[in-house]
């Protein structure tokens, strides 16, 4: 069998919700394997420049503080060999098998932030190059790693930028709202000179600060809700000081730089022949009709960022069999107990992927689904346990799970918790966004698939979800498997402004291949010693 | 997609949506016969969406298959080329590689024989086969040409049909799932479903893999079983592979009934850019786990034929479960042990390419015509003529 040996627990992904369960694991006593697909710790929140180029400073980071403390400890381990860190790969695959989980791995394809890339894809699924040239990596790949496994597995693959379609939005210079902000983190540069930010929810305020604060314009941020909108959840959000300090800061931000705020108000169209020359706004109603008279037209901006809040990374999760849910953002989210365990034994989930609700709660989660998953490997019987272990005399096994979080944190998990769903609710996708469309607009643009022509396969065909509407029109079935236009293809699919069904979303999640491997990566896999092969 | 009516009563009920039921509700609806359509789901989202879209002549053996086969090709290019468009039809005819000097041997055995029927087909030595596929596999020996290999896309041929069909008349009801039959006497007369009752005068079983299940409803065996296969699909690329190139070994495991994984490479590429790499063989039921094995010999098979295959990045994969019987023939015709029920289904891994001629001589045989072709090999009376108790509980078809 190729791989190293088997560790107590796998973590994937080294963000806010990955380091601390790899901290909380190793320090509960487990041996543990950490795979990410960035080169270095820190994820999408704390993303830095290369290390080896600049000492991060955190700079234009929020809770910097805990990613150093998580980051030292981190780094403690792996000098002991506790944590075993492999960077730079993506799992292609889950699988979960007798006594464990193993997952398979490829060297990550770098992600294209480049300010012409257009919405930038997740990190995971953009395209080799363009002219067709593969990184000669299939040989020179860590064999060692290309598959790993452990008994108990944590996935922490956090989310990206939801994105709704627009008209215009397949012009260069339409980014995500957090590929702007990925791009100066990891470039300390601006990817344009005047931006417009806008979609919904308080992650357009850090995206509009940190271009400010890197000297960029911020012609606007337009926000579809309304502050008025909040009234009706400070209750549960007034549990959450820090994320009114937070605001706070930004209103300080945004007044230095005489940044325009204005809610009800979106994009409806992005204006240029090449690339993104001006946007046109408009006013809206509560349920995003546009109101009339209402549109204006904002010149000289050269990049836009969308943020429709964020859609989790549920494919691994749905690729095991976990159960799951829609939550009050409308995502698809994995179901998880207390012990942040899923509805498969064994497999630990913590972060966006249960719920959208920001890194200090995925940090909590981290925490316990770190804890708990090194308790629940230990509490193994020993037939499962590696040679090693078995040398190494470990505790006897228990079924006894420790305390995870102290009560005051747990009452933390519950007030970020309860903060999360307000933001949701304050800050919904308007249902008549798909009002704002003309029947050309792209909604798949890997494989250029219009509005008109899902409304045609959805009224002529009967395609009400997001796989018949692949089947039929192709939206989904290009290069980002859907992950940009799942969700607005789930809501045409849907029609009239109707929420997607979880069906469909769970339709749109389900990639069983969670990230694009070589054909000579595959042909390299060893044979499994359970089935009967006929040789080729 | 009208709402189901409980008095619903129609000439014909088809059951399945897929592409074999959306074709046999096509042609009933044309040869002027009330039809109802009901699915489980939406249309093709069974098998119809989980294959390759062949429409293959190379690899079938003699007999009343080819026939079908023929007689099928027929109606894809007369009755139906009127709307080629609509579902991606493409006439690109297949290649079949011999890499080895045993199986270059065996398929010039069998072009002799389906020479001899009328199969069109050309030998290709290897300058020919470079010439036809630049990035063959410098370890080709040679092959075969098939020009009438077609390829079409299966989902929107099921989508469209049913349209079709519902234009001429037909009417379609999704999300409706069969529960059991009404009988008349002896007769089946229509059947109960989760969204009411629909009166027919015959009750035609397109269910494909299901086809068992649904028969032991009305108390008849129709050994279906599922036969699992997955697919894999490239990133896509400017045009590398210019047909469907299948190698030699594969006629021999189409036929074959092992139990075990088989592979044998089927690469072509699609209007899209994307290739598709095929295909697998295996017995395991409906275990929808998926398998390295699989995806690693899909893969080694393929890089055999394309080695340029090996940097090229897989981004999704598929599998499905092809309905296939015990003698390798599908069920076409009216069952004498149910009368009124039909089954169409059992087409293994040709359905796409037979479903339209199927389609249309069970039309014509539901219409009381004598259909084109003689439908007795297909007869579902060949699996035993006993009806069976229908309190009996079916058992599982398993490997």
């Amino acid at each position: 069998m190729s791989g190293i040996a088997a560790r107590d627990v796998a973590v994937v992904g080294a963000g806010p919700a990955g380091l601390a369960a790899a901290v909380a694991a190793v320090e509960a006593g487990a041996r543990v394997v950490v795979v990410d697909s960035a080169a270095q710790p820190g994820g999408q929140y704390w993303r830095h420049r290369p290390e080896n180029v600049v000492a991060a400073d955190g700079r234009g980071h929020h809770d910097w503080g805990v990613y150093l403390d998580l980051r030292a400890r981190f780094d403690a381990a792996r000098a002991t060999g506790a944590i075993e860190y492999v960077p730079g790969r993506q799992v292609w695959m889950a699988q979960n098998d007798d006594g464990g989980f193993t997952l398979r791995t490829t060297p990550t394809v770098a992600p294209s932030v480049a300010p012409s890339a257009s919405v930038a894809p997740p990190a995971s699924v953009a395209p080799s190059d363009p002219a067709g040239a593969h990184p000669a990596d299939v040989t020179a790949q860590r064999e060692s790693v290309s598959t790993i496994r452990a008994r108990r597995l944590v996935l922490c693959p956090g989310a990206y930028d939801r994105q709704l379609p627009v008209p215009g939005w397949d012009l260069p210079g339409v980014m995500a709202a957090g590929g702007i902000q990925a791009f100066i983190k990891a470039n300390g540069a601006l990817p344009g000179r005047r931006f417009v930010v806008a979609g919904t929810g308080p992650f357009l305020l850090p995206v509009a600060a940190n271009i400010a604060e890197a000297g960029g314009m911020v012609a606007a941020v337009l926000e579809s809700s309304s502050p008025v909108a909040w009234f009706p959840h400070l209750g549960a959000a007034a549990g959450v000081p820090e994320k009114a300090l937070e605001g706070l800061g930004y209103a300080a931000v945004f007044a230095r730089h005489r940044i325009p705020y204005r809610t009800r108000t979106v994009v409806t169209e992005v204006l240029g022949e090449d690339r993104t020359r001006a946007v046109r706004t408009a006013r809206v109603d509560p349920g995003g009709r546009v109101v009339r008279g209402s549109e204006r037209l904002l010149e000289d901006v050269d990049v836009v960022g969308f943020g429709w809040g964020f859609t989790p990374q549920l494919e691994l999760p749905v690729s095991l069999g976990a159960e799951t849910r829609v939550d009050a953002d409308r995502s698809l989210v994995a179901v998880v107990d207390t012990r942040q365990e899923s509805s498969i034994p064994g497999l630990f989930l913590a972060g966006e992927v249960t719920g959208v609700g920001g890194a200090a709660l995925a940090v909590l989660e981290g925490r316990v689904a770190g804890a708990s998953a090194a308790a629940r490997a230990s509490a193994l019987s020993p037939a499962h346990a590696s040679p090693q272990d078995r040398d190494q005399g470990e505790a006897p096994p228990s079924d006894a799970l420790p305390p995870a979080l102290s009560p005051a944190d747990a009452a933390r998990v519950a007030r970020y918790r309860r903060f999360a769903q307000a933001m949701h609710r304050a800050h919904p996708v308007p249902d008549a966004w798909h009002e704002w469309l003309t029947p050309e607009t792209t909604v798949c643009r890997c494989e250029e698939v219009t509005a008109g022509q899902i409304a045609e396969a959805r009224d002529a065909l009967g395609a009400a979800d997001a796989r018949s509407l692949k089947s039929f029109t192709r939206a989904g079935m290009g290069w980002c498997q859907g992950r940009v236009c799942g969700f607005a293809a789930s809501c045409l699919g849907a029609g009239g402004g109707a929420h997607p069904s979880e069906a469909s979303l769970a339709a749109s999640a389900k990639r069983p291949l969670a990230a694009p491997v070589s054909i000579g990566e595959l042909a390299a896999l060893e044979p499994s010693t359970t089935t009967k092969g006929t040789p080729a | 997609m009208s709402a189901p009516s409980n008095a619903a009563v129609s000439d014909i009920v088809v059951i399945g949506a897929g592409v074999i039921g959306a074709a046999t509700a096509y042609f009933a609806a044309r040869e002027g016969l009330s039809v109802t359509v009901l699915d489980k789901g939406l249309p093709a989202s069974g098998t119809s969406s989980a294959c390759e879209g062949n429409i293959l002549v190379s690899d079938k053996e003699l007999g009343p298959e080819l026939e079908l086969t023929r007689y099928s090709l027929g109606v894809w290019h007369g009755d139906l080329a009127e709307h080629r468009h609509l579902w991606e039809f493409e006439a690109k005819g297949g290649i079949i590689v011999a890499s080895r000097e045993s199986s270059l041997a065996s398929l010039h055995r069998v072009m002799a024989v389906q020479k001899g029927f009328g199969v069109a087909v050309e030998e290709l030595d290897p300058d020919a086969l470079r010439a036809a596929e630049p990035n063959i596999s410098p370890d080709a020996l040679g092959g075969a040409f098939y020009p009438e290999d077609c390829q079409v896309q299966p989902m929107l041929v099921a989508a469209h049909l049913v349209r079709l069909a519902v234009a001429a008349g037909a009417r379609f009801h999704a999300d409706t799932t069969v529960t059991g039959f009404l009988r008349s006497g002896e007769r089946i007369a229509g059947v109960r479903t989760t969204r009411g009752e629909f009166s027919a005068s015959s009750v035609v079983n397109c269910t494909g893999t299901w086809a068992g299940e649904l028969a032991a409803l009305a108390g008849v065996d129709v050994p279906v079983m599922p036969r699992r296969g997955f697919v894999m699909v490239t990133e896509p690329l400017p045009p590398m592979v210019h047909h469907k190139v299948y190698a030699a070994e594969y006629i021999d495991n189409v036929g074959s009934s092992d139990a075990g994984l088989q592979a044998s490479p089927v690469v072509e590429g699609t209007p899209s850019g994307t290739i598709l790499i095929g295909s697998t063989r295996e017995r395991v039921g409906f275990d929808r786990t998926v398998s390295t094995d699989a995806l690693r010999l899909l893969a080694r098979n393929a890089v055999g034929l394309f080695p340029f295959l090996a940097a090229v990045k897989a981004i999704r994969h598929y599998h499905g479960f092809r309905p296939y019987c015990p003698d390798h023939l599908p069920v076409i015709g009216p069952d004498e042990r149910a009368p009124g029920l039909w089954h169409a289904a059992g087409h293994e891994g040709a359905g796409i390419g037979l479903s339209v001629g199927t389609g249309k001589l069970l039309a014509q045989a539901l219409a009381g015509r004598e259909p084109d072709l003689d439908l007795t090999p297909f007869a579902p009376a060949r699996f035993g003529t006993a009806p069976k108790d229908q309190s009996a509980p079916r058992e599982e078809a398993s490997a």
